[in-house]
Formats: C-alpha cells, sequence, structure tokens
C-alpha cells in the first residue's frame, strides 16, 4: 500500500469544480511529478491534501486521500494539525513571501520542532541550526538569527525547506519550489531535495510546469490539464512515448542544446478558466488530434497495457481505435 | 535608531516653521479687531490706538511674526488681549485637561478597535462581523458634537447617571470619551479588520497553516501583529486629531482643555491665544506621527533597516 494513496478526488469551490476525479499515489523514496499549466489545478491538489481546502473556501465533493492508513478527508482538525508539519510537510512556491517578514528565520524553524517534537527553546534551537547547516546553508548559527528580508531567495527557500524537514516528515510536498527563483539556484534547490529523499527515504511530491524538471528528477509523473488527469505514467516512459497530445505539447516546450533558437514553440491557447470548460475533452480546443467524440464526450481514464494512464479519444502510438 | 530619532526631530523644524507662519497668517485675515472688545462704548480713535500699540498690532505683519518667534523660543507666547493673562499660563492650566481626555479616547479607541476588528476579521462574513460593522459606520458616520447631544440627554438628563458637564469628578470624563472615542474606534476597528483579512490572504499565512500551528494562534500571534501596523501608523495620525477634534467635544461638555480655550479665544478674536493653542494642536500632530513611526519602526525590522 502506498504511503500516499489519492482516489478519484473532486473539490468544490464556491459551487464549481476545479479538480475532478484526480487519483495518484507516491511511495516512500519516490518523487512523483504533479506537471500542468497554470490553471490545472497543481495547487488546489496539494491544498486538498494537506486539508487546508477550507482556508480558501473550498471542500472535497468526493474521492478518498489515504495517508499511511489513515483517511484524511474525514478527519477532523485537531488530528490534521498533528499530520500537517509533522508528517506531511509543504513547500511553497514563493520563499519572497513565504516567511513571515518580522520573525526571524530560526524561531521560524524552531516553531515546528516545538509545536510537534514538544522540544525546549533551546533544543528547538540546536535542531533548528543542525538542519540548516545540513541543508549547506553557510553560517548556519549566525543566519538563524536573521530577519527575511536579509537573505537572498534561495537562502530563503532553503529556511522553508528547513521548516518542513524540522519534524522528520515522511511527506514533503513541494509547489513549484524553484519557480521564483534564479536558474541557477533552481538547480542547486532541486539538487538539494532530490539529495533528501534519497538519504531520508522521503515521499515527494513535486509540483511544476516544468517538464525538464520531470524529465532530470521524478520517478513517476501525473499529468494534469484543466483539473482532470490527462495521463500519468512512469518518468522514462512518457518521455520516451508520450501518449496524450498534451503531455506531447508539454515535452516539446523543453528547451535542448540543439533546440534552434526562434524555433521553440508553446502550446497555442492557454488552459480554460473553471468557469468555462469546454465540453467533452478539455483539451480539445487546443489540440491537433481532435476528432468529432472530443467535443461532446468525456474521453475515460484508461489503463492501456503500457501501463500507466490515459484520457484521450485519440491517443498517439496507440492506433485510433475509437469509432 | 537614536540617529534616525534625531534625524526626525531634526526634520521637524522646518515643518514647525512652515506650520508657525501657517497658523500667523491664517488668524490675522480673520476678519475682526480684538481690541474693540477691550474699548469701552464711546471710546476714542486715539484710546483705541494707544491700545493697539501697546500690543503691537500696529507693527507691520512680518515684525510682529518675528517678535512672536523670538519671543516663543523664550518661552514667551505673549500676553492674551481679553484674557488678559500669559498665553503660557492659560494652555498650561488647559493642556493637563486635554490630554487627560485625549489619552483616555485614544486607550478606549486603541483597544475597543482592535478587539472589534479582530473578531469581525475572524468571524468574517458572520452576524458577529455584520453588527460590528454596522456599529463601525454608525460610528464613522455620526458627527462627535451631536453624538455628544445625544449621550448626554440619554445618561445625563434621562438616566442621570453620570454628570451633563465640567470636569469636577471622574465620571465626568466618561462621556467626553465616549463621543471622541467613538469615532477613533469604528475607524481602528476598520482598518484592523481590512488589515487582519488582508495579511491572511499571504503565502507566509498559508505557510503556517501547512506548519501545523493551530489557528486561533495564528491569527492572533501573527496575523494580528502584521495588522497592528496599518493601524499603529493611523493611531500616530490620530493623536494630534483628537486633540483636535476634542475641540468641539470639550465646547459641548463645557469641559476646561484646550478646545474649549481655543473656542473662547475665536469668538473674542484674542489672536496670542489662537497662536498658542493652534501650534499646540500642530506640535501634538506632528509629535503623533513620529510616535508613530517610532512604534512602527519597533514593530517592523523591515522598517528599522530601511532607518539606516
Amino acid at each position: 500500500m502506498a504511503l500516499l494513496d489519492v482516489k478519484n478526488l473532486s473539490i468544490d469551490i464556491h459551487g464549481i469544480r476545479p479538480l475532478d476525479g484526480i487519483s495518484f499515489h507516491v511511495d516512500k523514496g519516490e518523487i512523483l511529478g504533479i506537471v500542468g499549466e497554470s490553471g490545472s489545478g497543481k495547487s488546489l491538489t496539494a491544498l486538498s491534501v494537506m486539508g487546508l481546502l477550507p482556508l480558501i473556501g473550498g471542500r472535497i465533493e468526493r474521492g478518498t486521500i489515504t495517508f499511511d492508513g489513515t483517511e484524511l478527508t474525514t478527519l477532523p482538525e485537531p488530528a490534521f494539525r498533528k499530520l500537517r508539519g509533522r508528517r506531511i510537510a509543504f513547500i511553497t512556491q514563493n520563499p519572497m513571501t513565504s516567511l513571515d517578514p518580522v520573525m526571524r528565520v530560526g524561531a521560524q524553524i524552531d516553531q515546528v520542532a516545538r509545536l510537534h517534537l514538544k522540544l525546549d527553546a533551546k533544543a528547538a534551537q540546536v535542531r533548528s541550526i543542525e538542519i540548516m547547516e545540513k541543508l549547506r546553508i553557510p553560517e548556519a548559527a549566525t543566519l538563524y538569527h536573521h530577519y527575511p528580508h536579509q537573505l537572498s531567495g534561495g537562502m530563503k527557500q532553503r529556511i522553508v525547506i528547513a521548516m518542513a524537514l524540522a519534524a522528520d516528515p515522511d511527506l514533503i510536498i513541494a509547489d513549484e519550489p524553484t519557480t521564483a527563483l534564479d536558474v541557477t539556484i533552481q538547480a542547486q534547490i532541486i539538487d538539494l531535495l532530490v539529495e533528501l529523499v534519497r538519504d531520508r527515504d522521503l515521499a515527494l511530491i513535486l509540483i511544476t510546469h516544468d517538464m525538464g524538471v520531470v524529465a532530470q528528477t521524478c520517478d513517476r509523473v501525473v499529468v494534469l490539464y484543466a483539473g482532470r488527469i490527462a495521463e500519468s505514467h512512469a518518468v522514462q516512459a512518457i518521455f520516451a512515448n508520450p501518449r496524450h497530445p498534451y503531455t506531447k505539447a508539454l515535452i516539446r516546450c523543453i528547451p535542448r542544446e540543439d533546440t534552434v533558437p526562434g524555433s521553440l514553440t508553446g502550446i497555442p491557447g492557454a488552459v480554460p478558466s473553471v468557469a468555462h470548460y469546454p465540453s467533452g475533452c478539455r483539451y480539445h480546443p487546443r489540440c491537433a488530434r481532435r476528432g468529432p467524440p472530443c467535443d461532446g464526450i468525456v474521453p475515460a481514464l484508461d489503463r492501456p497495457m503500457g501501463g500507466g494512464e490515459i484520457a484521450c479519444h485519440f491517443p498517439e502510438g496507440m492506433g485510433n481505435v475509437h469509432v | 535608531m537614536l540617529s534616525y530619532i534625531v534625524r526626525r526631530l531634526l526634520l521637524l523644524i522646518p515643518v514647525f516653521f512652515t506650520v508657525s507662519i501657517i497658523i500667523f497668517g491664517i488668524i490675522h485675515l480673520v476678519p475682526g479687531d480684538p481690541v474693540d472688545n477691550l474699548l469701552r462704548i464711546g471710546s476714542t480713535p486715539e484710546q483705541k490706538a494707544i491700545i493697539t500699540a501697546r500690543y503691537g498690532l500696529d507693527k507691520p505683519l512680518v515684525e510682529q511674526y518675528l517678535l512672536w518667534l523670538g519671543n516663543m523660543a523664550q518661552g514667551d507666547l505673549g500676553d492674551a488681549i481679553v484674557m488678559r493673562r500669559p498665553v503660557s499660563a492659560l494652555l498650561a492650566q488647559n493642556i493637563p485637561f486635554s490630554l487627560r481626555l485625549g489619552a483616555a479616547a485614544l486607550l478606549f479607541s486603541t483597544l475597543l478597535g482592535i478587539a472589534a476588528g479582530t473578531l469581525a476579521a475572524i468571524y468574517k462574513d458572520s452576524r458577529i462581523d455584520q453588527s460590528i460593522m454596522a456599529g463601525i459606520l454608525l460610528g464613522s458616520t455620526l458627527p462627535s458634537f451631536w453624538l455628544g447631544l445625544l449621550l448626554i440627554l440619554l445618561f445625563s438628563v434621562q438616566l442621570g447617571w453620570l454628570p451633563v458637564s465640567g470636569a469636577r469628578s471622574w465620571q465626568a470624563i466618561i462621556l467626553p470619551v465616549l463621543t471622541i472615542g467613538l469615532g477613533g474606534t469604528a475607524l481602528v476597528a476598520r482598518v484592523t479588520r481590512i488589515a487582519m483579512l488582508e495579511t491572511m490572504q499571504k503565502d507566509f499565512v498559508l505557510l503556517l497553516h501547512a506548519k501545523g500551528l493551530p489557528a486561533r494562534r495564528i491569527q492572533l500571534r501573527h496575523v494580528l501583529r502584521h495588522a497592528l501596523m496599518p493601524v499603529v501608523t493611523i493611531l500616530g495620525l490620530r493623536i494630534g486629531w483628537i486633540l483636535g477634534g476634542a475641540v468641539t467635544v470639550e465646547f459641548v461638555f463645557a469641559r476646561p482643555g484646550l478646545g474649549t480655550l481655543l473656542i473662547k479665544a475665536l469668538n473674542q478674536h484674542d489672536y496670542p491665544v489662537m497662536q498658542g493653542c493652534l501650534l499646540m494642536l500642530a506640535i501634538a500632530v506632528m509629535l503623533g506621527t513620529l510616535i508613530g513611526d517610532l512604534v512602527q519602526a519597533a514593530m517592523d525590522p523591515r522598517v528599522r533597516q530601511a532607518m539606516t
């Protein structure tokens, strides 16, 4: 049984359904990528697992989220609070805004161990500085006393990661952890996360819009489009043989060494907003392979022979079996 | 930090001169002549000229201004023309009353305003929020002199609980404090509520939740602390405003104080007293803003860094 198992998850926010029947699982020592453009529901997936949907006025409408045998969708808030930060940790998108600006960074890391591990101030500080050192934060003992605005973006994200590690979690959900950082720092942070997963046997859900990051780091990947799963598979398989036209288009967006300057193309159009999802396959208005059933019938999520999942009427490399 | 305070105080000097020129100029633009109040009916123009000369009112305005400024530097704000006492003595006698009233009103509106704003924000869109917001609307739209009269009618005339006017007993301060403080309470509550709701949307608050901290602790220790920063700025501005706003309220409640003194001086065209009162109010506004900024610096390390 997987450490985290999400089945058929649908959520409701003010009467709309931005996530519709999402399933995925992740195990210890594994990195799962959740990929999609902005508006595809990646961050909402993270909030659902963290049990933080009520903060934005949302709720889980259907489906189950099982974490280490515990059903989270029905877990009362006080019990959930003992998991959050303790066994499931969260790394946010923008380190610039993710730290309390009027609190010293060290104290912000301490909070986690003091709350969950019941350490006293002194012990928490020792532990925090230890974690900071492990994350290769230079002069950790000094930086511990700094305020967030005195640190660079990369250092701030390391502090956020230190907060995530402070109570020794089993699962880390990282929501676009490098989007707001410089390219060189991005690679460092990603390497750091991968290293942590390998060293500590963590499970990591890496939410990103960057297929390049997925290719380098993830074991498996779920491709989301407009609140539904388009395709999911092992990373090697999906890059070798993308079956969903959307996955293929995303992979085409990765710049390569042999990419001729100016030849890189995006995907025409944009993810529709939740209020204006098209009928049938939600990708069909942007899809080059669309046919008659695409605008009327929602493609079922199939589990074909080669493994993985795919929701498409005309998947690539599998013949056009639909009549 | 110390150098910042010194710098801020130095910056107040040009502000002070500008304000003093404006005060002096405006007062001499007001029609009416204080000397008329001193003359007996049937006095001759010669007698008027003598009195005018005695108070230096016959000199050119610029000279009068410089004289005023020079004397002020020596702690001499001149003599009241009609009230016939040194202005500094009049101020010294009245200011404590205004300070007491102002401090009580400020404390009242700060504590009640922050509490109401916090409650409204935590229970957003609930009955609690709606009733607090209704109270805020009422508190910020009622003119204070009229509210004062209503309060007198209810608590003093109808119920007979509190004195109608004066400053003889400690109970006498309650109604003026309510009258001045309610507007401030509404303002503080509104700012607190909006600032809290805004802060609740911030990424770092989401991350605090993700760390497993209880919601109540996040709201009171982190969100409220951030929300208090704009409140402090407003309160700093409010210190001067409350003393100024007390002008009509002191008058309504027939309380001694800067406001009552100012209105009396206005009616009698008593220039030196008017100047003295307005100057005190201006200084209160300047110091209030400074105090607000300093408290903000104490609360926010980013502001502290910007200072040095």
